[in-house]
Formats: C-alpha cells, structure tokens, sequence
C-alpha cells in the first residue's frame, strides 16, 4: 500500500514536471515528436533508477559514515556524469539496438536536473532502499507521462495558425501550464 | 569587445531566460513571489561570477578531454559553499528555495558560460561576463516572480497592491508559472522585433 | 602558459588536484559554517517555544523530553517552567495528512491542556490557500481562532467534520492536517504523564515537582 502511495503521488499527484519543475529543459527541448519523447523517456527512466540506487548507496555507506555531508552535491553530479558514460558505454556493446535508440539522449541526461533532484529528493525524504527504488521509477514513469502527452499535444499544434509573438516557447509554455492545471485536479488524492 | 558590452550582453542582447531559454527550471519554480526569485536569481549570480573566474584562472591547467567534469567539480564547489552560507545567513531564504540551491550544478547556464566564455578569455572579462549573465537572469525571475505574485496574491514585495481577493491564484501555482513566462517571452519576442 | 595536452598522467594530475583543492575548500567552509547554522537553528526553535509558552525561566532544549501519542509514535515536549514550577509546555507536533506533505508546528499549551499559542515551522501546503495556517487561525474572526482552546475536553475539528472551528476558506484539508497536528500534540502532552483527564492538571504539577 505504502508503495501504491509513493507512486501515485511521484506520478500524478507531484509530477516531477508540472507540479516540481524539475526537467523541464528536456520538457521543452524534445517534446517535439511523439516518438523522440518516448526515447528520451526511456532513457531518463533507465538513467534515473540506476543514479538514485547509486547515490543513495554512496550518500548512505561513503556521506554519512565518514560525516562527509558537505560533499553531497559534487560527489552526486560526478556520479551522475560517470554513470551516464558508463551507461553508454556498456549499452554499445551489451544492445546495439537499445543504443540506437536511446544513444543520442544519453549526453543531454547529466544535466537535466531530475536525476540530481531525485537524488537528493530521496535522501531528504529519508526513504529507506526500496522506497527509494519505486520512487525514481514512478517519477520516472511521471516524466514519461507528461513528456509523451505534451509531445502529443505539440504535434497538433504545428499543425494549427498562432500569431506571431507566440509562436515556438511562448505557445508551448502556456500549453504546459494547461495539462499543469489538469494535472492539479490529482492533487490531494494521496 | 569593451568591457561594458561584455556586462550588457547578458542582461539584454544574450538574456538568459528570455533569448536564450537556459535555465528553465529554478526560472519556474523558484518564482512564486518576487523576493524568492530575486534571492535565487542572486544566488545563481554569485555562482556565475566565481565558477567563471575560477575556471578562467585554471583553464590552462586543466587539460581538454576531461574540462567537463573539471568544470562541474568547480562548479559544484562553489554551489556547495554558497549552500552552507546560506544554510547559516540566510536561513528563511534557504527554506524557501529548497532544492533549487543544489541544482543550480545543472543549471544549464553555469556550465555553458563556462563552456563558451571562460574556458576561452581573461580572468577579468570572464567575472564580467559572469556577472552580466547572472544580473540577466536575476533581471528575468524577479520580473516573474514580480508579475505572478502581483497577479496572484495582489501584492509587490509583501506590500499589497490592490486586495488579495481579486488576485488569481492559479498564477502563484504551477500551472501560472508556465502561463506567465509564456506570456512575458512572447512579449519580449514582440519587443525585440519592433 | 601554455595549455596542457591531454595525456593520461595530466588528466589526472589536473583532476585530482581539482578535486583535492576543491574538498579542502569545502571542509573549510563546512568548518565555519556548522557553528551559525547550529545556532541559526537553535535561534529559531527558542524563537518558537517563546512565542507559544507563558514566561519561563529554565532552559526548555536542555530538559526536553518525548512524549507518546496515542497513535504511538512520539514527540518532542519542551517544558517551559517559572520558579521551579510548570506553566506549560512547547509540543514540537506534527501531521502527514497535509495537503502536500508533513506539517511541522510548534504548538503552546498550559497545565490544564488549553491552547496557549502556536507557530508553525515548516510546511508545504499551497501558497496562497494552505499556507495561511499561520495567520487564519491566529485570527480573532468567526470561529477561526484556536487560541485559548482547551483540548481536554475534545479533540478540535473544522466544522465539516463535526466540529467548532472554521477552516481556511478553500483549504479544509490543510485546515484538518493542522488540526491534527494540534490534537496530536496534546495526546503527546497527556500520553506521556499518565494523563487522566480530569485530575490530570495538578498531577502532573507534583509529578514535575518530584522530578526538580
């Protein structure tokens, strides 16, 4: 049931997009096609569960064994950044075809903030390994949810006449603002 | 380029957030009120103006194929001595803008002026750079967090405008931050083509 | 100067060295720093048990102590006492029925369990509708003011659910967390010295004595 809980709430009720504006660069950036957003969906999720296992197991047995607190941020981005190479190296040998897939995303991940802000969402959360695990898939799952209907949505809309001013950003962002208000209709379900 | 342009190129002609759309994220989720975006966009700034000057001083010793992760090791740093500080000085401020301080590490525009500016001038013009970059981008969120707290809670800076039951909440929410910098870009969009 | 080449024994020259000026840089900030967030953070939480309790003249941090609710988990109770004797205590409460999340507030009662005073310390209710716990209830307007509320008697509820006190206008789920964090402080408060009801008040008094 607790694990139900996390993960409506990671993926409707406080989407890590609409609700926490984390990830919003990659939002914006590749929410043009349907398909390029499943993509960049896919790797977040990929990238984003094995980052929070990571730093939650350095943060719990390295950080705070030796009181090493301060050290969190910097020690999170570099494990984030080796992590994304690492992933990219082995998915060029291990799976071709996943690589194909998901390569041209996997530099864009380092800095797009949802990794490192669930990083340490998770340990200000205080979660123990497995809630911690179901959170960053959830999110990761939310990330999809909205980047793959936003994505829909921009397609019709390349489709339709905007005035000038508010044409590109403008118009994308007052559609983001639209699903945010529907996503706010989830709001105090959990 | 003269020092006083180098200043002004980020705050207008190279605008952060409403040219070069970096940065999104503290942008919309730190703007609920204007002293919360002028507080981050500060923040933002000091970290600009060290990492540039930092790295332009170092850059010559930090060999090319490994400067991303040397840059973001600065980077980090300064953000993280920047959160103690804050943690202690300003402790309200830091409550309010909560997770947004550690992410400022991935904020696009810290490690792409470092990128495209510091890595390449002096230790001077790269400050100045950083500086202007970072006023820019100050400019920007205090100008949101301006407009969605007059808009939603009636009121500038604390004092009120006009009474807070014509205010439209929706803008100090989520969805309001989308909607108002959509709109404030294509205002700005509008301006520059005049 | 001229740039370095990438080879293997610069690389990691460099990053090393980066990475070893860097963590001494923060070890001496952390160093200067933990005393004024420590006592930034102190600061504030006397701030708040001031604010909630009669005049006191001991030192409520140092003879704190954990109270057991009746849901079991427990609480922070700090005793605010003048002369020897006990005028009240801070109940450092908290809620997860928020609208978004935990409630923390510091809430203020006398001997007989009436509400003194509160404040709240963190939350992260909607701005502009949850977030106004801090002053709704403070206010002397309808029935939106918990201050001077005896918890003994019942439990404090918004009007939806049975009970006397209004809730903020379009937040009754926020209004129900405070609550809830109100009432959990008194169980705490009452759990915790054998709290019977309606001796409670002086019992407690001679137990504390006992205990100077």
């Amino acid at each position: 049931m607790e694990y139900v809980l996390i993960f409506i709430a990671a993926v409707f009720v406080n989407n890590i997009v609409l609700a926490q504006f984390l990830g919003i660069c990659p939002f914006l950036g590749v929410s043009k096609k349907v398909e390029t957003a499943l993509g960049m969906s896919a790797a977040v999720a990929f990238v984003l569960t094995i980052a929070t296992v990571v730093t939650f197991l350095i943060q719990k047995y390295i950080l705070d064994a030796f009181g090493l607190g301060f050290m969190q941020t910097i020690s999170f981005i570099l494990v984030i950044a080796a992590l994304v190479q690492m992933v990219e190296i082995v998915l060029k040998k291990v799976s071709p075809a996943l690589y194909q897939a998901l390569g041209v995303f996997l530099p864009l991940i380092t800095t797009n903030c949802c990794i490192l802000g669930v990083a340490i969402l998770v340990i200000q959360k205080e979660y123990n390994l497995l809630q911690s695990v179901v959170f960053a898939i959830s999110t990761a799952i939310g990330f999809g949810l909205a980047l793959v209907i936003f994505a829909g949505i921009r397609e019709q809309i390349s489709l339709t006449r905007i005035p000038e001013g508010m044409k590109g950003t403008p118009i994308a962002l007052v559609t983001a603002g639209l699903l945010a208000m529907a996503f706010m209709g989830f709001s105090g379900i959990v | 380029m003269s020092n006083t342009k180098i200043l002004l190129n980020g705050i207008i002609k190279e605008n952060p957030i409403f040219v070069l759309l970096l940065g999104m994220c503290p942008t919309l989720g730190t703007t609920s009120s204007a002293i919360n975006g002028l507080g981050m966009g500060l923040a933002t700034t000091f970290v600009l103006l060290c990492s540039n000057m930092a790295i332009s001083s170092v850059k010559n010793l930090i060999p090319d194929q490994v400067r991303i992760p040397g840059y973001v090791v600065i980077i980090a740093s300064f953000v993280t001595i920047l959160q103690m500080c804050m943690e202690a000085f300003v402790p309200a401020l830091y409550a309010s803008l909560g997770l947004f301080i550690p992410l400022i590490v991935v904020n696009c525009i810290v490690l792409g002026r470092a990128e495209a500016f510091a890595a390449k001038n002096g230790i001077f013009s790269s400050g100045l750079d950083g500086l202007g970059m970072g006023l820019g981008f100050t400019f920007a969120l205090t100008l949101l967090g301006a407009v969605r707290e007059l808009l939603g809670t009636g009121k500038l800076f604390g004092l009120e405008i006009f009474p807070e039951s014509f205010g439209a909440l929706i803008f100090v929410l989520a969805p309001g931050a989308f909607i108002a910098l959509g709109y404030l870009i294509a205002l700005v969009n509008k301006l520059r083509k005049a | 100067m001229k740039k370095l080449k990438s080879t293997l024994p610069n690389m990691l020259l460099s990053l090393t060295g980066i990475c070893l000026v860097a963590g001494a840089a923060l070890a001496g900030v952390n160093e200067i720093t933990t005393a004024p967030i420590a006592k930034s953070k102190a600061a504030t939480l006397q701030a708040a048990i001031k604010m909630v309790t009669p005049a006191f003249d001991n030192n409520p941090t140092t003879d704190r102590y954990k109270g057991v609710t009746s849901e079991g988990d427990s609480l922070v109770i700090y005793p605010a006492m003048k002369d020897g004797k006990l005028v009240g205590v801070a109940v450092e409460s908290n809620t997860k029925k928020g609208f978004s999340g935990e409630i923390q507030v510091m809430v203020g009662l006398d001997t007989e369990g009436t509400l003194i005073n509160y404040s709240v310390l963190k939350h992260s209710e909607t701005p502009g509708l949850g977030s106004k716990m801090e002053e709704w209830f403070h206010q002397d307007k309808n029935k939106q003011s918990v201050l001077g509320r005896s918890l003994s008697t019942s439990a404090l509820q918004v009007g939806k659910d049975g009970g006397d006190v209004d809730a903020i206008t379009a937040a009754t789920i926020s209004s129900r967390a405070f609550l809830d964090a109100i009432n959990r402080a008194y169980s705490a408060y009452s759990g915790s010295k054998d709290w019977d009801g309606t001796t409670g008040a002086t019992a407690q008094e001679t137990k504390k004595g006992d205990k100077q």
